[in-house]
């Protein structure tokens, strides 16, 4: 009794140590940030106050510091609930300090001291100066770039996920459409851009084209894959209890094919994610692709990097939102796969 | 059999060949023979013999090219849940848990909505209750098999037929099924047919014992089991009869001997 008392007294001492460890990689950041002044080389920087929501660049970057190192000091007093999670917080403990640590790093060679290639490579500090001054802007571009993956990839899956049942289903359309979908497929979405922009009346449904485009051939191809994988004996019961074809189709093949479709939806979002940037690098009005190039002519590279911390989040939200719907459907699959 | 009670099936001179590119397989050769309501057959032979394409044939998951095979004296010609089918190993389907698997012939037929409390009924009549919302890879081969046979009676078949369900389960697994069945042939006054390859299963569950022999696969013998019942696997008349039709057995399989030794 005494003995694991002990050992599990071991455990906290050691999530304790490993909650203030991850803590100070990023106390040394904020640290650092507050009390080393902007120079470059003999010469001060002077420091402008951007003020919206009241902070400066600095204390804006400050203030992030404060709250990643608020969420992991929480998480960590949460950690004590279960011994698993207790476990993989101590395991990710070095990581967080490391991170913590270069985050510092980066302010003082990029802000402090610029010893970095300038612009190319601003400290984070002055990315944070792209959200306060133009916040909305790049808001609005972020929204942009949701509204046209959503309705591509939605189109995609939709177009996809069909053309997969009747290519597995009927053997004519498999004779007709497969050598098509091979052939269209392996060419990269983004080699139409100079059809879909003359043809489609607007930049917006040109990309949408490009997107279903590129999220169509992997999807369509797995579909296909799994539905004539089904064995024939799950139709033979089916139909045997009192099936018809259309019902054999939808509540036999397609859910057998359902973890095969989910393969070719997580293929096709990254091929969707490419699109969607080059597409709005090359002729959109908006969207987080335009942004990245169209600051880039102004040598803001700040910017730049702006947008590609907002795609970072934004993208690997979109992909955990489809895990979890991903898991959802394919529940079944517990503890049958590893 | 007490009493002679009417023919649910009845076989007419079916025969079936199968072709390839190189040669014509007569898999069965005019097979006659008929079932009476409320009556256990089950149906015995070494590989090869036809008796699972027999089987197939009556599901309607196969066609006869000769003779026909009449069910309620309708022609059968395609599979219907008329004639329920047990296949060799569960065949579940794996994305439905157990209570939907059960269910499914209902939807599928459109009758869930009125007839959805039977579900539960069954789910108790196979020996289920407490693994309703499970799916099919967290049972055994053996509540599979159960799932299996609720998930067929649940559509009132007029027959119930039966692929070696037992074939791939440990003995005590396949002693219990067997007892399962024959409560549910009691209870409910199905018609069964058993394909199997074990004459101790044949002789504890049948009232007929089928012996086909293959190349070209055809009824050997028509055995009647007239054991009472309810029989006991460790009775002396029990091993008594299954020793007189192994003999029988070994008999009508007899290969013919070469005519040289090396």
């Amino acid at each position: 009794m005494s003995e694991t008392e002990k050992t599990f007294g071991k455990k906290e001492k050691k999530l304790i140590a490993s909650i203030l460890f991850t803590m100070a990689g990023f106390l040394v950041a904020i640290l650092e940030n507050l009390l080393v002044p902007q120079f470059a080389i003999g010469v001060a920087l002077e420091v402008y106050d951007l003020k919206i929501f009241g902070l400066n660049h600095n204390e804006a970057f400050r203030l992030i510091l404060i709250c990643l190192m608020a969420a992991y000091g929480l998480s960590g007093i949460f950690s004590f609930k279960s011994k698993k999670k207790a476990e993989e917080y101590i395991q990710k403990a070095r990581f967080r300090f490391a991170m913590g640590i270069a985050l510092g790093i980066w302010d003082y060679l990029g802000t402090k001291i610029k010893v970095l290639p300038q612009p190319f490579f601003p400290g984070p500090a002055e990315i944070l100066t792209a959200f306060l001054s133009e916040g909305n802007y790049i808001f609005q571009n972020t929204l942009y770039s949701l509204r046209l993956y959503a309705g591509g990839f939605v189109g995609g899956v939709l177009l996809g996920v069909s053309t997969g049942i009747l290519i597995g289903w009927f053997p004519k359309v498999k004779y007709w459409v497969e050598p098509v979908l091979k052939i269209t497929g392996v060419i990269p979405a983004v080699a139409w851009m100079p059809f879909a922009l003359t043809l489609f009346p607007t930049p917006y449904s040109a990309a949408v084209f490009l997107i279903v485009i590129c999220a169509w051939f992997p999807i369509a191809s797995l579909t296909k894959q799994g539905i004539e994988s089904t064995p024939k004996s799950l139709f033979e019961a089916s139909e045997i209890l009192g099936s018809s074809t259309v019902y054999q189709v939808f509540h036999v093949a397609v859910p057998y094919a359902m973890p095969q479709i989910f393969t070719g939806i997580s293929t096709a979002n990254g091929f969707a994610f490419t699109t969607l940037v080059m597409a709005e690098m090359m002729g959109q009005p908006g969207g987080l692709g335009y942004y990245i190039n169209a600051s880039k002519v102004w040598s803001a590279y700040y910017k730049v990097f702006a947008a590609i911390l907002v795609m970072a989040v934004l993208f690997s939200f979109i992909t955990w939102l489809l895990n979890i719907v991903q898991r959802r459907v394919l529940r079944w699959q517990r503890g049958l796969i590893k | 059999m007490s009493e002679k009670r009417n023919v649910v099936l009845k076989m007419e001179h079916v025969g079936r060949t199968y072709r390839d590119e190189e040669k014509e397989t007569e898999v069965l050769q005019s097979v006659d023979f008929s079932v009476r309501q409320g009556e256990f057959i089950s149906i015995i032979g070494a590989s090869g013999c036809g008796k699972t394409t027999l089987l197939r044939l009556i599901a309607g998951l196969d066609r006869p090219q000769k003779g026909r095979i009449l069910l309620d004296g309708e022609e059968i010609t395609k599979p219907s849940p008329k004639a329920g089918y047990i296949f060799q190993q569960g065949n579940l389907f794996q994305w439905l848990t157990v209570r939907q698997n059960i269910g499914f012939g209902l939807k599928a037929q459109h009758l869930y909505k009125e007839k959805k409390d039977k579900i539960d009924e069954y789910i108790r009549m196979v020996g289920l209750k407490g693994f309703e919302d499970v799916y099919p890879h967290q049972i055994s081969g053996g509540m599979a098999q159960r799932v299996s046979i609720a998930r067929s009676l649940i559509c009132n078949p007029e027959i119930l037929l039966l692929d070696e369900p037992m074939g791939a389960l440990d003995s005590f697994t396949r002693a219990d099924i067997q007892d399962k069945l024959l409560e549910l042939k009691r209870e409910n006054d199905i018609t069964m047919i058993l394909v199997t390859h074990d004459i101790d299963e044949a002789v504890y569950l049948s009232d007929r014992i089928v012996i086909m022999t293959p190349h070209p696969g055809k009824i050997s013998e028509i055995v009647e089991v007239d054991l009472p019942k309810p029989r006991h696997r460790g009775s002396e008349s029990f091993f008594e009869l299954r020793r007189k039709f192994l003999e029988r057995f070994e008999m009508a399989t007899a290969q013919p001997q070469p005519e040289y030794i090396i």
